[in-house]
């Protein structure tokens, strides 16, 4: 058997009712996948707050840096063009 | 009381989940790890859930003024009436997991006969408890599995708790003459009839957990008619401590 | 790194706490930022662990099927916070395990206020009014403090606390106007929570070491004396309301500053407490470790037994 290992960190994402998307509750402890669902549904949903949970080990999330913030995410800053907003249509077009 | 069975097949079933709400809930704050903890609590929590229910039913029975809590605390120890099974202590993990395992195959098998019982009470407090036992069981199986097929200590310690537990099994399938009338009613349900599917299912998880069926077949029994081990004397000390003390009060 | 690009990105990084920016694990922080926040953290994780000792002692005791249900609930629910709390430090980069150890030997400090023995059922009702009460008004600013994964915890562990305050205040009412014996169960209750309560807000303004720089990081957002001057003046009326007496003969309204004066603090014995002489310290610490220790075969079990789980499934892919 291998040296002593503890429990490995999940991260949790509850769909907290039909139609919504899973999100991001917070992580825990367990030793194997269906532990970390067990675990999970014991902590995070207690007062009905989910109606289907994902877990995922947390060392297998690939995360961005943010020290990188600026050449990811701010070159998205300037192209307005890509939102309703920036074309303009006559008065008389209320629904478009 | 006119309905004196009815009321006595009402603990034979309520019984069985107060004392083993209470086992459990001796063990919040004292958990292997967090997360079991608060699963373990989850479950008491399920347990002591049902029994409001059934207690609730059968103050409303018993015609009189008792409540629920009275019936849960003031009996004496003779006139409780759980298998002797859910009454035994949290010697360690294994045991509190054995004998949740134990109990929950059973629990499981009888809550889906009483789903179809003619009372309609009892079928929706079945019809209910049976998601939450349905959990129980998936959560008690998994821990079988870790517990047998893990180190070596941990499948020593299993098998030793399931070797002490085995000879409690057999008392779940005894009949009670109050069993027997509501049976005969439409009202309740033969547990004689689930002894195989039992055995069955118990097997396969322990063969799956690498532990062994013992084979023993001398049992123990007497719970159901309130002849119990001694452990339950000083569980019910701590459950009517505080109605024992105070009489007549209300919380 | 050159001392000067440090200060710079210092200066920055105040500069996003003053704005109301949240600091994520991966941002940037100075070393004191983390390690402060892994102190407060695990402290205030430490104090749900170990708090749930206290009102544990009553589960199986509980006087009915219904006060049952929420005790056992309430101490769950320290659980699940105190889990939460553990988590928000590992994005810090610290283990559970490494905190645990802190705790076991000593080094970490927890709440004080559970060195105290919980020896009636009144003690239910007090701690849950007094204890939590206090809890409550330390808790609620730290939902927008500037560190994001210890103001998430924050904020669902004040949603769910929400309930306790009210359990221990029930308990009381029930107490207060049932029989004289009941009665007077809850004011010695009372009379033995009130001061610990007031001490757990904190030492005085004059003695507290870490407030500047906690609250430019809103680790605090008022100082002890102010919280714990909002802890009394809410919490005398709510023992009026019951009948119950304060126990302090030099409480008082003042007209004047709006607010009750109150009687001197026994600090002497707040340090013994926090020093390990409280009369419940040992107790404590040996329930956690040992609940820890023996744990420990089972945790190793499931370990082996998801690595069993994993080759087998390598196996058959094969």
């Amino acid at each position: 058997m291998s040296d002593k290992k503890n429990w490995p960190l999940w991260e949790v994402f509850v769909r907290s009712k039909n139609g919504l998307e899973h999100r991001h509750c917070g992580s825990l402890h367990a030793a194997d996948e269906d532990m970390a669902l067990e675990n999970a549904r014991d902590v995070y949903t207690r007062r009905s707050e989910g109606v289907s949970i994902w877990v995922v080990e947390s060392k297998n999330i690939t995360a961005s840096n943010p020290e990188n913030n600026g050449e990811m995410f701010e070159p998205a800053h300037d192209k307005v063009y890509r939102h309703p907003t920036f074309y303009d249509l006559p008065d008389e077009v209320k629904h478009m | 009381m006119k309905n004196e069975n009815l009321y006595k097949y009402i603990l034979g079933i309520a019984d069985n989940s107060l004392i083993l709400g209470q086992r459990l809930g001796e063990l919040t704050g004292h958990g292997p790890s967090l997360e079991t903890d608060i699963a373990c609590t989850n479950m008491s929590l399920d347990l002591f859930g049902q029994v409001r229910s059934y207690y609730q039913y059968a103050a409303k029975i018993a015609g009189d003024n008792r409540t629920e809590d009275d019936i849960a605390m003031l009996r004496k120890e003779r006139e409780y009436v759980n298998v002797l099974l859910v009454e035994q202590p949290n010697t360690n993990f294994a045991y509190t997991m054995a004998r949740q395992f134990l109990f929950d195959v059973y629990h499981l098998l009888f809550l889906q006969e009483l789903q179809k019982s003619k009372d309609l009470t009892l079928s929706a407090i079945a019809n209910k408890s049976i998601k939450e036992v349905s959990y129980h069981l998936r959560f008690s199986s998994d821990w079988i599995k870790r517990l047998g097929d893990g180190t070596e200590v941990s499948h020593q310690k299993m098998q030793d708790a399931i070797d002490g537990l085995w000879t409690y099994t057999d008392e779940l399938f005894h009949q009670t003459e109050a069993d027997i009338a509501m049976v005969s009613d439409g009202i309740g349900v033969d547990v004689t009839k689930l002894k195989d599917a039992y055995y069955n299912k118990v097997k396969a998880i322990l063969d799956e957990s690498t532990l062994q069926t013992p084979e023993s077949k001398w049992f123990q029994k007497g719970g159901k008619k309130g002849i119990h081990t001694e452990h339950l004397g000083y569980l019910l000390a701590e459950l009517q401590y505080m109605q024992r003390a105070y009489p007549n009060m209300e919380w | 790194m050159s001392e000067e690009q440090i200060k710079n990105l210092e200066t920055q990084f105040e500069a996003r706490i003053a704005r109301d920016e949240k600091i994520e694990p991966k941002d940037w922080m100075p070393e004191k930022y983390r390690k402060t926040h892994i102190r407060q953290m695990s402290q205030h994780a430490h104090s749900e662990i170990v708090g749930m000792l206290p009102e544990g002692n009553w589960i199986t005791r509980a006087p009915s099927l219904r006060r049952k249900v929420a005790l056992l609930a309430k101490v769950q629910d320290e659980a699940g916070h105190g889990l939460y709390l553990y988590s928000a430090c590992e994005t810090l980069g610290v283990s559970r395990e490494e905190l645990y150890e802190q705790l076991h030997s000593g080094k970490a400090k927890y709440s004080s206020i559970f060195n105290y023995p919980t020896v009636t059922w009144a003690d239910m009702g007090a701690v849950g009014w007094l204890v939590d009460g206090a809890a409550i008004i330390n808790q609620v600013p730290l939902c927008n403090t500037s560190y994001g994964p210890y103001a998430r915890a924050m904020v669902r562990v004040c949603k769910e606390e929400s309930f306790h305050q009210r359990q221990g205040y029930e308990i009381m009412i029930k107490l207060a106007n049932g029989t004289p014996e009941q009665k007077e169960l809850a004011q010695d209750a009372l009379n033995r929570w009130w001061w610990p309560s007031l001490m757990m807000l904190g030492p005085t303004d004059a003695e507290s070491i870490h407030t500047e720089q906690s609250m430019k990081w809103k680790l605090k957002r008022k100082s002890n004396d102010d919280l714990r001057q909002q802890f009394i003046d809410q919490t005398v009326p709510q023992a009026e309301l019951i009948g119950l007496t304060i126990p302090d003969s030099d409480l008082k309204w003042n007209e004047e500053r709006q607010s009750y004066d109150f009687g001197e603090i026994n600090w002497d014995e707040f340090w013994q407490v926090v020093k390990g002489h409280g009369p419940m310290n040992k107790q404590r610490m040996k329930a956690r470790v040992g609940a820890w220790e023996e744990g420990e075969w089972v945790r190793d079990a499931a370990m082996a037994y998801a690595e069993k789980k994993q080759e087998r499934k390598q196996k058959q892919a094969i």
